[in-house]
């Protein structure tokens, strides 16, 4: 299946961006508040109780983490609640394939506006953590930002998953299944909170099917400077299964969407 | 003879088993209004969706400005202005911005559709709620957006699927009155509904559809003339008058009699039709009226329109 792409992709985009701009203050101040939030919480005031056996500050141990997760929360929001309230309830996909642009047009954008949304997050914290660094240290290598354009996987990755999602979703409540079963689960197991090299194996072995796991541990070699080949393999692990689930995202959808 | 915009030939669609759009052809010409007539269920939103590339044609020949609709999507859906059953009008943008990004899904620029935008909003009387949020917008206002949209890349052809349905009597007959407008300008229209009244109104040509398929083809006033009859005489009698009233009719004469639930109706009846409902002399138990696009229903199927 060769998926039918276009410059429309684009257009989708931009109707996303048009969208979102219409609200920016709601949209600035939630992307604004999370990550001092976020660290003040864990960081410091959990990070206090916390010893780890490397014997850094439970804060720093924190950064990847965070770099990984607040992205995929918005790309997933962006594209599963987000899609399925355009694709069910205000027939915005509707309208967009009843002109020249196709839904594979359709999906894609919406996967680069997800895509989009977890960048600017991601951007945002890593920009957080940076002025921050005086302090608390968060950020220990220049390498660091490269975390921005590794970003871009992740953010199609979480985006496609949440397509694939919101295509076969039939009612609002279905997402609980998605955020119990899928997101969930990544956000307390995906590494993000305690080194899984201190897990048990079988949980390490589960580890590796989590994509999460492979995102943060591309940013924790980024953000603290050691850099390792199995990094080049997590990035080609995530490609992967991104394009995996790219693809299913475009056959739901047309599927959903042409009949 | 013009040429056909729009041709089907043979045009099938199947979902499962289930059969709905069951061979049917027909050409809509430049410059026409064309209606697609029938109920809910009669295949009429199929027939659009297939010409609208939303829907895979299962079989036959589906042609849009000289396009096979299957071979070129993206340039058929072009050249079409769509008007879908529901609005759905994009409420995170306002009013102007819908317009605008429409356009834009046709790769037309602001500036390009600028003048366009302007001319549309203002004869759909709108241009004071440019910067409104659709939401806030009445169900005509709705409507009538919806329609300016389908206009925004100059179509050739405009769909309106079942455009007034849902809309109150005054808001119906705007969007009527501005869809004459846009007739007497060359606008091309597809127009499906279920209301006899519209399309005998606003439809050059029309096809009624019953599950699936093409009962008849014409023009309104022609196929009221030749099914109809210019004369239907309506009866709310008891079983046994009624048929007193009947039996004196002159046998043989061609017409004919359809019962609807308590209503009996009385096709090509000519004088004697005009003499029962003197006699009956209450306009309640015996109406005499014209004939219209409903008797022709009913007479074709059988039975009358359930919606």
């Amino acid at each position: 299946m060769t998926p039918d792409i276009s410059f429309g992709a684009v257009r989708v985009w931009q109707r996303n961006r048009d969208a979102t701009l219409r609200n920016w203050k709601t949209e600035f101040l939630g992307i604004a508040i999370e990550p001092f939030a976020i660290i003040l919480a864990l960081g410091l005031a959990l990070g206090q109780f916390v010893e780890l056996e490397s014997g850094e500050k439970y804060v720093e141990f924190l950064a990847p983490g965070l770099l990984a997760l607040f992205p995929m929360f918005a790309a997933t929001f962006e594209c599963a609640w987000g899609s399925y309230v355009r694709l069910e309830m205000q027939g915005t996909y509707e309208s967009i394939i009843a002109t020249p642009i196709s839904v594979d047009d359709v999906i894609t954008g919406e996967i680069l506006w997800g895509t989009t949304r977890a960048l600017v997050n991601g951007s945002y914290i890593l920009l957080v953590s940076s002025i921050l660094n005086p302090w608390l240290h968060m950020i220990d290598s220049p390498w660091a930002i490269l975390a921005v354009p590794v970003g871009i996987l992740p953010g199609l990755l979480f985006s496609s998953i949440s397509i694939c999602f919101a295509s076969i979703a039939r009612a609002m409540s279905h997402f609980a299944y998605f955020f119990n079963l899928v997101i969930n689960p990544l956000f307390w197991f995906g590494g993000a909170f305690f080194p899984f090299d201190a897990m048990p194996r079988w949980v390490q072995i589960l580890g590796w099917f989590m994509p999460l796991k492979h995102v943060v541990d591309i940013y924790r070699g980024l953000v603290t400077g050691n850099l390792e080949l199995s990094m080049l393999g997590s990035l080609a692990w995530l490609a992967v299964v991104t394009a995996f689930f790219y693809v299913l995202a475009v056959r739901l959808m047309r599927r959903r969407l042409i009949h | 003879m013009t040429s056909a915009l729009i041709e089907a030939r043979g045009l099938v669609k199947h979902y499962g088993d289930f059969v709905a759009v069951d061979d049917i052809s027909f050409d809509i010409r430049e410059g026409e209004c064309f209606g697609v007539l029938g109920p809910n269920g009669a295949g009429k939103t199929t027939t659009i969706r297939m010409i609208t590339a939303t829907s895979p044609v299962t079989a036959g020949e589906l042609n849009v400005a000289g396009m096979d609709v299957a071979a070129e999507p993206r340039r058929v859906k072009a050249v079409l202005g769509v008007v879908p059953q529901d609005d759905n009008l994009d409420p995170d943008l306002l009013v102007r911005q819908n317009l605008e990004v429409y356009a834009r899904y046709f790769g037309l620029g602001r500036d390009e559709v600028r003048q366009r935008i302007d001319e549309a909003l203002e004869l759909f009387q709108l241009d004071d709620r440019a910067t409104s949020n659709v939401d806030d917008l009445s169900g005509g206002m709705q409507r009538r957006l919806t329609i300016a949209r389908a206009l925004v890349n100059n179509p050739q052809v405009l769909i309106l699927d079942e455009p007034t349905t849902g809309l109150d009597p005054q808001a119906r007959h705007l969007v009527w009155q501005q869809l004459r407008l846009l007739k007497s300008r060359g606008v091309t229209m597809l127009l499906t509904t279920h209301y006899m009244e519209e399309a005998t109104h606003l439809c050059d040509r029309l096809v009624i559809m019953h599950r699936g398929k093409i009962l008849v083809e014409g023009r309104p006033h022609d196929l009221i003339a030749e099914v109809a009859g210019p004369q239907v005489l309506e009866l709310r009698l008891p079983s046994q008058e009624r048929d007193a009233l009947l039996a004196e009719f002159p046998q043989g004469d061609g017409f004919s009699v359809e019962q609807v639930e308590d209503l009996t109706y009385v096709f090509g009846g000519g004088s004697a039709s005009a003499m029962a409902a003197e006699r009956v002399g209450d306009p309640h138990r015996a109406h005499l009226r014209p004939g219209n696009m409903e008797d022709v229903f009913l007479l074709l199927t059988g039975r009358g329109l359930l919606d």
